[in-house]
């Protein structure tokens, strides 16, 4: 599927030490033209590091970059086909906000007409050309992070690299520029490459999702696939909730066992009602949660939480609980889901 | 309303506290002479502001002070400004030792400090010098000329340096677009407070530069003992001159402009 010419980013046995912690470990990750891929993990996983990487602000120890088909690996940053959002947008507070739009193709010595084609053209595309002569200090948080964005798009980059850029932004808005860069992304066909801690993020704007540990990659798919068979308990427990119980799964009931059980709080039925073959279970708590209640609820010494939406019992309520789909771990590995 | 009557006096009490002696000596300056019990000059005139610009030894003075402290102000800043970035943004060992160090230095004083370098200089040759006179001097500005920049250096994000880097500018390019240009405020102090420490030293430069090299500070002390205190009146004030007007200008520059500007967004 991969021919050299729909290469978007190569990662190829990459590490890095820093400060005598080994940050990177041998990681490999392909990103194809075009493709919008997530680099998702708590903090202290590498997936920043990775970045930088890519970016040049930091040289790989050991393995090899490749954007669009070029090796990168050795040059700085300047000479990298890669433009960069940063968290905190880093705008030039002494220019305005056309001037930082047009420092790189100033940089790159383009006649005047031609970069004030260019950087109108990418303000119109952030909407931001009523803004063009503000300083970045007069602007919206919102506005910065797109004024960023159009820095970063008029240099028309083989990749689009974007650190966190929700998380200086407010909850309502996040959505929106969320869906926005994501459009953009679409419209421009840009590969990027977007670091984020937020598995909503994540899941809502990736083509595909790496989820990072420890300087590795624990699994690189899509999201609904991460969603619906992660690969490694690890994952499990950072895409969603997860019920996790000890035992064996077969045919929606627990039995005794030594397995890693993962369930998803949505996979669990309750019915007031007998279920053939269900196991009877107490309401111990209910939680509203908008368009949705969370149930906890409990089996002799076994414990699962339930989203439902119909049917909500009420605390100390009895009735019968059956699982829909359960994750099996041995070992931390997912060997089957049924 | 009575806090904002005292405020008010408050204000007028300080106001005349720091203006008074200037407006006793802009009197002077133009006064033929003014004594107790006369509230008023008796007349005024020129006369002394010509006989400052017609005297050979105070045009000297005035013209040495002109040379000297520029001259100053710019080794000072080709010695001090790369020190001052190496400080603000680089992180070596014993860093912080440098920078307390040359605090330290700074606080004892200077007038045993001269004495020793004046043995020195006798052995270089330095003594009563135009080099020697521009070396005291540099002394003095090295401090301000090395804390304030590392401050403003030591404050600039290093992603704004790194944005410009990923925009496709070399590191030459991002020092003088992005990192000495946001530092500039900073500097601008630095040069103002430098210039007016060179050219108020008067201990340093009347022990090394007596008696061939006066400046306008170290010529105050004959004028004060040789000539008619309307003299002394004009060159006080042509000696705050300079200051009025850098503060004037730094004012509008670092106040009004990049510095309230420049460090608002992270």
């Amino acid at each position: 599927m991969t021919t050299p010419n729909s290469e978007g980013l190569i990662l190829h046995g990459l590490s890095k030490v820093l400060g005598g912690r080994t940050i990177i470990d041998n990681l490999d990750l392909t990103v194809h033209k075009g493709e919008m891929v997530s680099l998702l993990g708590p903090s202290g996983c590498g997936k920043t590091t990775t970045l930088r990487m890519i970016a040049g602000f930091l040289i790989p120890d050991q393995g090899h970059i490749t954007i669009a088909g070029k090796d990168v690996t050795d040059l700085g940053p300047e000479k990298r086909p890669s433009a960069m959002v940063f968290q905190n947008y880093a705008l030039w507070p002494h220019m305005s906000v056309f001037k930082n739009v047009a420092y790189p193709l100033k940089v790159r010595k383009l006649a005047s007409a031609e970069i004030e084609r260019r950087v109108h053209e990418a303000l119109e595309l952030v909407n931001l050309m009523h803004h063009k002569d503000s300083r970045p200090s007069q602007i919206s948080g919102g506005e910065q992070q797109r004024v960023a964005l159009a820095r970063a798009l008029v240099q028309e980059p083989d990749i689009l690299l974007l650190d966190e850029p929700l998380s200086n932004l407010d909850a309502k808005l996040r959505v929106k520029v969320r869906e926005d860069i994501r459009e953009l992304q679409r419209r421009l066909n840009i590969t990027t490459v977007i670091v984020t801690h937020d598995q909503d993020e994540a899941l809502s704007i990736s083509d595909r999702i790496a989820v990072m540990s420890a300087g590795k990659i624990e699994q690189f798919t899509t999201p609904q696939e991460l969603y619906d068979r992660p690969a490694t308990e690890y994952v499990a427990n950072f895409i969603g909730s997860l019920n996790r119980v000890e035992g064996s799964y077969n045919g929606g009931l627990i039995g005794a066992g030594t397995d890693a059980i993962g369930i998803r709080p949505e996979d669990v039925f309750f019915s007031h009602n007998e279920i053939p073959g269900g196991h009877r279970a107490t309401v111990e708590l209910v939680v509203p949660r908008g368009h949705f209640y969370e149930v906890y609820l409990k089996r002799d010494d076994v414990a699962l939480r339930a989203f439902l939406s119909s049917e909500i019992p009420k605390h100390g309520d009895i009735g019968y609980v059956r699982i829909n789909k359960a994750l099996i771990y041995q070992d931390g590995h997912l060997v089957r889901s049924a | 309303m009575p806090i904002r009557l005292s405020l008010y006096f408050f204000i007028g009490l300080m106001s005349l506290f720091i203006l008074g002696p200037l407006l006793w000596l802009a009197v002077h300056a133009f006064a033929t002479n003014w004594t107790y019990p006369n509230l008023l000059p008796d007349s005024l005139t020129f006369h002394w502001w010509s006989k400052v610009f017609l005297d050979s030894a105070l045009g000297t003075a005035i013209k040495n002070s002109l040379i000297i402290s520029p001259i100053v102000v710019l080794l000072s800043m080709v010695i001090c400004l790369p020190a001052a970035y190496a400080a603000g943004r680089l992180n070596y060992f014993g860093r912080k030792t440098f920078l307390i160090g040359m605090f330290a230095a700074n606080s004892f004083p200077k007038i045993g400090l001269f004495a020793a370098i004046a043995t020195l200089y006798y052995a270089l040759n330095l003594m009563g010098t135009f080099v020697g006179v521009v070396i005291i001097q540099l002394l003095g500005t090295i401090i301000y000329m090395t804390w304030i920049p590392a401050a403003a250096f030591a404050a600039i994000p290093r992603n704004l340096e790194e944005a410009a880097r990923d925009a496709g500018a070399s590191k030459i390019r991002t020092f003088f677009t992005i990192t000495l240009r946001l530092a500039m405020p900073g500097i601008l102090v630095a040069i103002v407070m430098s210039f007016l420490a060179s050219f108020d030293e008067a201990q340093g430069s009347y022990l090394v530069g007596a008696p061939s090299i006066y400046t306008m500070p170290t010529e105050m002390y004959s004028l004060v003992q040789n000539y008619p205190i309307q003299v002394a009146a004009v060159f006080s004030l042509l000696l705050a001159f300079p200051s009025v007007l850098l503060i004037g200008i730094a004012r509008k520059h670092i106040i009004g402009g990049q510095l309230a500007e420049g460090f608002q967004i992270k």
